[in-house]
């Protein structure tokens, strides 16, 4: 199993049934893979749908009907569209249940920074901050690291998406917790022990007795 | 009933140095023959107020290509690397917005409101040089609204009356800045005769759009 679809598949146990979540573009929108249609959760895309579905065969696609990053898309059945402002309207307004995105850097207060490398590269933060400040539930699904750099670290040294503590991480490695009191290690990956994890973050981690494995059977893939 | 426009009659009603919105989202519903007619006329000194610059060549991408935009009020121009080197060059001014704030901004002033307070970007970079309000302890940034001179804008159909529907995520800013410029030009899929499009179905009343654009050759 590679690295993206154990985050997939962890995050994937995340999402309520039942709801309204968001998945960034990139890794996160994999997520939805893993998601049984019979969850009845419905995937909100903010360029204005809700009840987005997979892409669209080869040479059916409506020009009038995509996602975020602009690849075309299809609607399930009982979807509806909406304009900008109803659709961030669900977003801030509290109707997203969580929202799914990828991470630069996480802190230990929790914080977030996904949407500019100063002097590098500077996108801008579409929808993202909007997301993270206003989502119920805040999911970032990253690699644990970048080219061997840990990406949890102490203070976010890139700009922040949001002040708002993030509700879990997922990586490649571990599930983490941002609480009151830190970082929590909540599980491991498959095989890898609390000693790969710690060495591949710069964050102080919380350590509880016991750090389970996260509940994803590697074996069959 | 109004006559429709030629997109070149519409670019030639349209000056140096104007203030735009135009709708789409990552080119999707993007009044693309009013993009093509500006290039044409060579417009220059323009600002932009849209969702993102798409992609070079693509939409708003032209405009970027073309180099007729002087500044631009946006959310995202991660592909469109044109605008980023634009923006470290210096050559267009580039003012980031998060995309909910963007479109409220735009909702003020066509609501007649005096702006919103949102959470989005507290403490961030989005909220350098900006207002912040506190009212009953509580902290909020201050959006002020946004208004053009004249909103560009795409629509499923309108009808000879120049109500409009939208289609799918096309929608996205197009009836937000249709209520937030002095000039509203609508360049439609199909115009249909009055009656065609169901009262329940109209969700921008033409009564607020200037003209419309003619159907393509």
């Amino acid at each position: 199993m590679s690295p993206e679809e154990l985050i997939q598949r962890r995050v994937a146990l995340e999402l309520h049934p039942g709801t309204l979540v968001n998945l960034g573009i990139g890794l996160p929108t994999g997520v939805s893979r893993y998601v049984p249609a019979s969850s009845g959760i419905l995937f909100q895309s903010e360029n204005g749908i809700v009840g987005m579905g997979s892409p669209p065969p080869e040479g059916m696609e409506d020009e009038f009907l995509t996602d975020a990053g602009g690849s075309f898309v299809t609607a399930v059945p009982g979807a509806a569209t909406v304009d900008s402002t109803l659709s961030f309207g669900l977003i801030r307004g509290g109707h997203l249940d969580a929202t799914v995105l990828g991470g630069l850097q996480v802190d230990e207060l929790g914080r977030l920074a996904n949407w500019m490398v100063p002097g590098k590269m500077v996108p801008g933060m579409g929808g993202a901050m909007d997301l993270v400040t206003g989502a119920n539930r805040v999911i970032v699904a990253m690699q644990h690291t970048a080219r061997g750099n840990p990406k949890i670290v102490p203070a976010c040294t890139l700009p922040l998406t949001s002040v708002r503590r993030v509700t879990l991480i997922v990586t490649d490695l571990a599930v983490i917790e941002p609480t009151d009191d830190g970082l929590v290690l909540r599980e491991r990956a498959p095989g890898v022990s609390i000693e790969t994890i710690q060495a591949a973050t710069a964050a102080a981690l919380i350590i509880p007795p016991n750090v389970p494995e996260m509940p994803i059977e590697t074996t069959a893939a | 009933m109004k006559q429709a426009l030629s997109p070149a009659a519409a670019a030639a009603m349209i000056p140096d140095g104007a203030v735009l919105m135009i709708g789409g989202f990552m080119g999707v519903g993007t009044p693309n023959r009013i993009i093509d007619a500006l290039v044409a006329a060579g417009r220059r000194d323009l600002t932009v107020i849209a969702n993102d610059t798409a992609r070079p060549n693509i939409g708003i991408g032209k405009l970027v290509a073309a180099g007729l935009l002087s500044r631009v009020i946006t959310s995202h121009i991660g592909l469109n690397p044109q605008t980023q080197k634009g923006m470290i060059d210096g050559t267009i001014q580039v003012e980031l917005v998060p995309q909910g704030t963007l479109a409220e901004r735009i909702r003020a002033a066509g609501f007649g409101l005096g702006g919103v307070l949102t959470k989005t970007g507290l403490g961030t970079r989005a909220a350098e040089g900006q207002r912040i309000i506190e009212i009953d302890g509580v902290e909020w940034l201050y959006a002020p609204p946004l208004r053009a001179d004249f909103a560009l804008i795409h629509a499923d159909k309108a009808d000879y009356n120049r109500n409009l529907a939208y289609q799918l995520t096309a929608t996205n800013f197009n009836p937000v800045m249709a209520m937030a410029a002095d000039t509203v030009i609508c360049e439609p899929r199909e115009i249909l005769p009055v009656g065609m499009i169901p009262p329940d179905a109209v969700t921008t009343p033409g009564v607020i759009v200037d003209h419309l654009i003619e159907r393509a050759a």
